[in-house]
């Protein structure tokens, strides 16, 4: 009920804060539990498959942040270009395609565990301590047209050379693989 | 919405991936766990643009996903090649730099 008037007497920017929160909530638990399988699945095709589950969350998250432009890249080059190359990678080194158990090495994982929890614990205190209560302006409607006038104008070498990078990346990738 | 809570999700994303990079044996996994950790990075840049209203955030992470895929060609390649000069791609069997 509190609840019922508080969404009633918030400013109109805020009441959508409400299902936004609902659906982060729900986004952010599917991309822990996909995450957490891609790095403990015992089937390599699984976990390329968790993989998208990941990098799809990402995209809604980029949407909830108003980045239309980053998800809809997201999508297309992760979930379309990367992830098929994952599988390709996977088909071509002959990985067991059912269960295997010698995808982890177990003699790590107490460190890796350990690792991971101190690195957590670190960042999030960190994180909460830094940024207590701030909150995310979603105010801006034409963010595509702002990136767009930011990479053609101040960004424009740093496109370009990137551009280079790309084209250094396929041409290095070739020359690795071929056969003479 | 609070700017915490996206980078508390992407900090956990983070510190999976790198569990998986510490305890994967197989090559290709271990390059599933570093698209993990850059798509952590992407998440926190495009909120703090969107949290300074600036979409500087936002260019720099299409940047840094031009740069991942770049590194997944790369990196398979690399793996690939591995591969064909051992018949595996244990990643704990390259141990020619060890003393």
């Amino acid at each position: 009920m509190t609840g019922v008037l508080a969404a009633a007497a918030c400013a109109p920017n805020e009441c959508l804060a409400v299902p936004t929160n609902i659906a982060f909530g729900a986004i952010a638990a599917l991309m822990i539990y996909a995450a957490i399988r891609v790095v403990t699945t015992k089937n390599v095709v699984h976990a390329a498959l968790f993989l998208v589950l990941v990098l799809m969350g990402v995209a809604a998250n980029f949407i909830l942040l108003q980045a239309e432009f980053v998800a809809v890249t997201q999508i297309l080059v992760y979930v379309g270009a990367i992830v098929v190359l994952f599988l390709f990678g996977i088909m071509l080194t002959k990985a067991p395609l059912g269960r295997s158990d010698d995808l982890d090495n177990l003699k790590n994982r107490p460190y890796a565990i350990l690792t991971a929890l101190i690195l957590m614990v670190v960042l999030g205190g960190s994180l909460i301590a830094t940024f207590g209560n701030d909150k995310v302006a979603l105010t801006a409607p034409n963010s595509t047209e702002v990136v767009a006038d930011e990479i053609f104008g101040p960004y424009l070498i740093p496109f370009e050379v990137l551009s280079v990078l790309l084209l250094a990346a396929l041409i290095g990738a070739i020359v690795l693989v071929r056969k003479d | 919405m609070l700017l915490n809570q996206f980078l508390l999700l992407s900090a956990v994303l983070f510190c999976i991936g790198v569990y998986g990079v510490i305890v994967r044996r197989n090559g290709v996994l271990v390059l599933m766990s570093i698209e993990l950790i850059l798509n952590a990075v992407n998440i926190n840049l495009v909120a703090f643009g969107t949290m300074t209203d600036a979409a500087i955030g936002q260019v720099f992470a299409l940047f840094v996903i031009a740069v991942a895929a770049a590194e997944v060609g790369v990196g398979l390649a690399i793996v690939l090649l591995i591969y064909r000069n051992r018949q595996s791609i244990d990643i704990d069997e390259l141990d020619e730099l060890k003393g």
